[in-house]
């Protein structure tokens, strides 16, 4: 039998804010336990919420864009469940009337085709603090340091097909929330991490399948190992005869598997109600049209642009504007150095290489934009060939100075005196008179052969071209 | 309405209560009686009527994004039953 | 001394006829003396007591100090107060010492007022006779075989038995007004939003309120003055301009329309308490006010409502007591959920396990639509009725309860019967009105209380239309014998 898959994400992310949503505790990660935990985000008797301001702020931003609807009011409810990171016993989240609904997103696929995933809301909460499960003398440790850190829940509609989907929707999005700035999109941390619904359903079926919920998946990579072990595990069981369960299940990325969360398996009965303490939130036409305002260039607008002004191919610009720094850091380097498409190269290529060797991200590298610039200027003028500017670069990434310093230091420009490369010309054409022969009786390869005995000899200074002209003449060719 | 044990049991879980099972048809038949009595609010025709989940009839204010409080958990800690490295503790969490 | 009310009290401390330390030691001796026989005290602390009131003499003599300075007040154990237990009357925080203060609180002691120590109380408010309390019940000092009240019953004997200059309490669904009417002593609910819930351990939290337990209106009006106002902590607490009560205490009431509603003079009223209520009204005539039959058609669902509503909030208030960061923690947990299960099971009284389970129930999947989104429905209509008569009436008049102070244990093992004790209280807090109780008399040797409701933030006109009723009667001045 042919079986579909349909995937829906949950993603949640954290809103990039200086204080918690509902408290004035600082948001920082890394801190000594329970250092950035207070009376309100230990639940104390008697403490009250107040909404952080910004994290409205930053939820109309992503509202709008997606192109959805930012609800005028929307209302905070109590998901009320006992866990021991869960300090109040219920979570604040929002559940009939989110504050952001229906809106879209485009994801690309690797064969350059589109498709439109439904975004059917995202909404405010808190997050929940971390259990520890070291051993302390038989014992789970608990850190409410990040409970109360303000999240975005997203939540998709079941549109996607594939493993590969869902991860190009997972990094669309991951761009999307780290462009508008409102998350630091940092999945090691766990700023940005999601839950899948996963089901199959024979091809033709109109009707889904019995889903599985996974959950907490922190990586690209891992969102597409879950996904493909799970659909394979439910067509396992069903072609075997069997029925698939509707439960959580954790992704376990060293064994690669997902196995069922028996604590969770329990039916959950979260008993919504409005939060008393809370009251209705206004999202303002005003706060509408001022968030409007500051919205930035968006990745789509931005990869378009990048196609039309920098006659870049799609697949560079895609991969350009994939974030907002590594955009920015192309911009800055195309403009200084007056040549897009080498710069393209150089940023996708060269740049992305050595981040990705040492795990670096773009804001670390230690080439800024304006150093690469200056080095391919220097490629551009004819002082230095690509091939050096190899040389150059890894100069100063290892933090050797900018490219002038570097090509001057170790005297790599290119030698642009005729005589000094017709020199060196005469003493290969006279140690090579077999070739010399050949070549003149017309197998222009052997042009090769020369002028890489020239670099070779020159050390690579010498101009490729000008050492073709040079030999074409000598020779009367 | 009325509870059965089995229901005061499904409840008293869902609320994470201790219940002695000898205190449990005493439950039962307390909360059948204010069910009941809640149960006089059937009595009105509610339709059209806009639920009122709050007095106020007025819109959450907000608060600036500026950190305020700073880190007191010695403090908050001296009253705690079980810590540990500035933990708290719990009987292990099995996942 | 302690025959004193908070205004004469005040002037005399400006005065310097006593100091502080002096008035906030003979409070200490009476309650030393007397509280063994009401009960009415969770906590004392002499020492914190007597350093405020030094501090408040310093302020005195450099002459900056405000009216509450130097008054010794009893402060319900459900305001959590740095450093001093704040047990909510129950097992589950017998050992909670809180760590910060609730804003009424801080407010006391900016005001520089003295804490004589915390009033025993139903556990977590949960209650109408003051006999839910993990330290026992509290007695009425007007006959100490009778209930006090509840839950403020600790602050309501308190007063009434003069081991306090006056008192806060918090009132849910009667909390202020039932105890203040059972005790003979004046009590203010003020409208929701008026006063900051923070700090305050939350039982309902779309209905609770702090407010004033004071033998009079004038004195209740210089409590509010420190208490009401806006609360940054507090989403819930208004941010509007808090008029000083004081000021139109003498207001003339001339032409004040009262409205009686039918429905709270009906079947299930004492006729002894009816006739007292009734006489208290003549009184009102007499000062020229008017009275209008009004009705409030959907009175008889408050109770009903108020049981789905309060229930629900507090299943989910109350989850954070888990024997996890603070509170009671049972003995040798076998594992997380022994751990909950028991250290909430042991730690919560019968009547608040009663409560979190109605609630629980009534949010329970399946179950809410026809529980907690028909009492929120209910909820409306009670409030649309308030609304209605207050385009007819300045402001309504009603027996605060329907009977004088039980005897302690006859309504203990009845729920539905000890609910219904609330009847006139609880749709004030539905609405979220200001509501009071004077003193309006006695029945059977025991004291009748008037509740007087009035529109969102009226409670410059309440405080107006109790304290000339005072002027003309004294029996907010009567004293139990015992107690003199």
């Amino acid at each position: 039998m042919q079986w579909e898959t349909v995937i829906g994400l949950e993603i949640h992310t954290q809103l990039a804010t200086k204080s918690k949503i509902f408290s004035g505790a600082p948001t920082a990660y890394g801190a000594e336990p329970n250092t950035q935990a207070c009376a309100v985000d230990l639940g104390l008797p008697g403490v009250l919420p107040v909404l952080n301001k910004e994290v409205v702020r930053m939820a109309a931003k992503f509202g709008l864009a997606i192109g959805a609807r930012v609800a005028p009011i929307s209302i905070f409810a109590r998901k009320n469940y006992f866990y021991p990171d869960l300090p109040k016993g219920y979570q604040i989240s929002q559940y009939e009337l989110p504050i952001v609904e229906t809106g879209k997103l485009e994801i690309e696929l690797e064969d350059g085709t589109t498709k439109i995933i439904g975004v059917t809301r995202a909404h405010l909460e808190e997050d929940a603090g971390k259990s520890l499960h070291e051993d302390f003398h038989g014992m789970t440790g608990i850190d409410l340091n990040r409970a109360g850190t303000p999240l975005l829940e997203i939540v998709s509609e079941p549109d996607m097909r594939s493993a590969k989907e869902a991860v190009a929707y997972m990094k669309k999005m991951h761009s999307l929330v780290t462009y508008l700035g409102i998350s630091d999109g940092n999945m090691q941390e766990g700023s940005f991490r999601c839950d899948a619904n996963v089901s199959v359903r024979p091809v033709g079926q109109a009707e889904f399948g019995t889903r599985t919920e996974l959950k907490n998946i922190n990586s690209f990579r891992f969102v597409e190992k879950a996904i493909n072990f799970e659909v394979e595990r439910q067509i396992d069981v069903l072609e075997g005869g069997g029925k698939i369960t509707q439960e959580t299940r954790l992704y376990d990325a060293d064994k690669d598997e997902t196995r069922s969360m028996r604590s969770k398996e329990e039916a959950m009965d979260y008993r919504y109600f409005p939060d008393p303490d809370l009251l209705p939130v206004e999202v303002s036409e005003n706060l509408l049209n001022e968030v409007k305002a500051s919205l930035p260039e968006l990745p789509d607008a931005k990869r378009n642009r990048f196609v039309e002004e920098y006659k870049l191919s799609r697949e560079d610009a895609n991969q350009l504007t994939a974030d907002r720094e590594t955009a920015d850091y192309f911009e800055t380097t195309a403009k200084a150095c007056a040549d897009a498409k080498l710069a393209a190269n150089w940023v996708n290529v060269s740049l992305a290489g050595a981040l990705n060797k040492e795990g670096k991200d773009i804001s670390e590298s230690p080439v800024s934009a304006d150093m690469l610039a200056g080095m391919l200027k220097r490629i551009t003028d004819n002082t230095i060939s690509g091939k050096i500017a190899k040389e150059v670069f890894e100069a100063m990434w290892n933090g050797e100075g900018d490219a002038d310093a570097i090509i001057d230091k170790k005297g790599l420009k290119q030698i642009t005196d005729t005589g000094a490369i017709e020199a060196v010309l005469d003493e290969i054409i006279a140690a090579n008179p077999a070739q010399v022969e050949q070549l003149k009786g017309g197998k222009d390869k052997l042009m090769g052969f020369f002028v890489g005995q020239v670099m070779k000899q020159t050390g690579g200074k010498a101009n490729p071209g000008q050492v073709n002209q040079l030999l074409k003449k000598k020779l009367g060719l | 309405m009325s509870l059965d044990n089995t229901e005061v049991k499904r409840i008293a879980h869902l609320a994470r209560l201790a219940i002695d099972e000898e205190d449990i048809p005493n439950y039962a038949h307390n909360l059948t009686n204010i069910l009941d009595m809640v149960e006089q609010m059937g009595t009105v025709n509610t339709d059209n009527v806009t639920p009122m989940a709050h007095p106020l009839d007025t819109l959450q204010r907000l608060r600036d994004d500026e950190p305020s409080e700073s880190n007191k958990r010695d403090h908050f800690q001296k009253i705690s039953p079980a810590v540990e490295n500035g933990l708290f503790l719990v009987p292990k969490v099995i996942e | 001394m302690h025959h004193k009310t908070i205004a004469e009290l005040s002037k005399g401390l400006q005065a310097k006829e006593f100091s502080s330390e002096e008035l906030t030691q003979a409070y200490l001796a009476r309650i030393k003396q007397l509280d063994p026989q009401l009960n009415s005290y969770i906590t004392v602390v002499e020492e914190q007591a007597l350093a405020q009131a030094r501090e408040a003499d310093a302020l005195i003599a450099s002459g900056k100090a405000v009216p509450m300075t130097g008054i010794p007040l009893a402060q319900k154990d459900i305001f959590c107060t740095n450093g001093v237990r704040t047990s909510c009357g129950s097992k589950m925080l017998d050992n909670f010492i809180a760590p910060y203060d609730a804003t009424v609180i801080e407010r006391f002691n900016q005001a520089g007022s003295v804490m004589l120590g915390k009033t025993n109380m139903d556990e977590f408010a949960m209650g109408s006779s003051n006999e839910t309390s993990f330290y026992g019940p509290v007695k009425n000092p007007w006959d100490t075989k009778t209930v006090p009240g509840g839950s403020s019953g600790g602050s309501a004997a308190c007063v009434a038995g003069r081991l306090a200059a006056g008192a806060t309490g918090t009132d849910t669904g009667g909390s202020i007004r039932q105890p203040a009417a059972l005790c003979g002593i004046t009590g203010i609910k003020p409208t929701y939003g008026r006063v900051s819930r923070y700090g305050m351990i939350a039982f309902a939290s779309s209905l609770d309120q702090a407010g004033t337990m004071t033998q009079t209106a004038e004195d209740s009006a210089m409590m509010l003055n420190v208490m009401a106002g806006f609360d940054e902590r507090d989403s819930t607490c208004l941010d509007m301009a808090v008029p000083d009560y004081t000021v139109n205490l003498n207001d003339d009431i001339k032409g004040l329309k009262i409205g009686l509603p039918k429905e709270y003079f009906a079947e299930g009223l004492d006729a002894e308490v009816s006739k007292t209520v009734e006489a208290a009204i003549e009184e009102y005539k007499k000062l020229g006010a008017e009275v209008v039959d009004i009705s409030l058609p959907n009175s008889s669902l408050s109770v009903p409502a108020y049981y789905v509503v309060a229930p629900a909030e507090c299943s989910s208030n109350l989850s954070r007591f888990d024997g996890v960061r603070f509170g009671y923690r049972c003995e040798d947990p076998q594992d997380l959920e022994d751990l909950y299960k028991r250290s909430r099971g042991e730690g919560f009284g019968s009547e608040v396990k009663r409560r979190i389970m109605v609630g629980t129930y009534a949010l329970s999947a399946g179950y809410y639509d026809a529980y907690y989104l028909k009492a929120q429905k209910i909820r409306r209509l009670i409030s649309d009725d308030f609304k209605q008569a207050f385009e007819k009436v300045d402001v309504i008049m009603a027996p605060t309860t329907p009977t004088v102070a039980f005897n302690i244990g006859e309504k203990v093992d009845d729920p539905i019967t000890m609910y219904l004790s609330d009847i006139n209280t609880i749709a004030v807090n539905l609405a979220g009105l200001p509501g009071m109780s004077v003193p309006a008399g006695f029945s059977q040797n025991l004291p009748v209380g008037l509740q007087i409701i009035g529109n969102y933030f009226e409670e410059s006109r309440l405080l107006n239309v109790a304290h000339k009723y005072q002027q003309v009667t004294d029996w907010h001045n009567k004293m139990p014998e015992s107690f003199k």
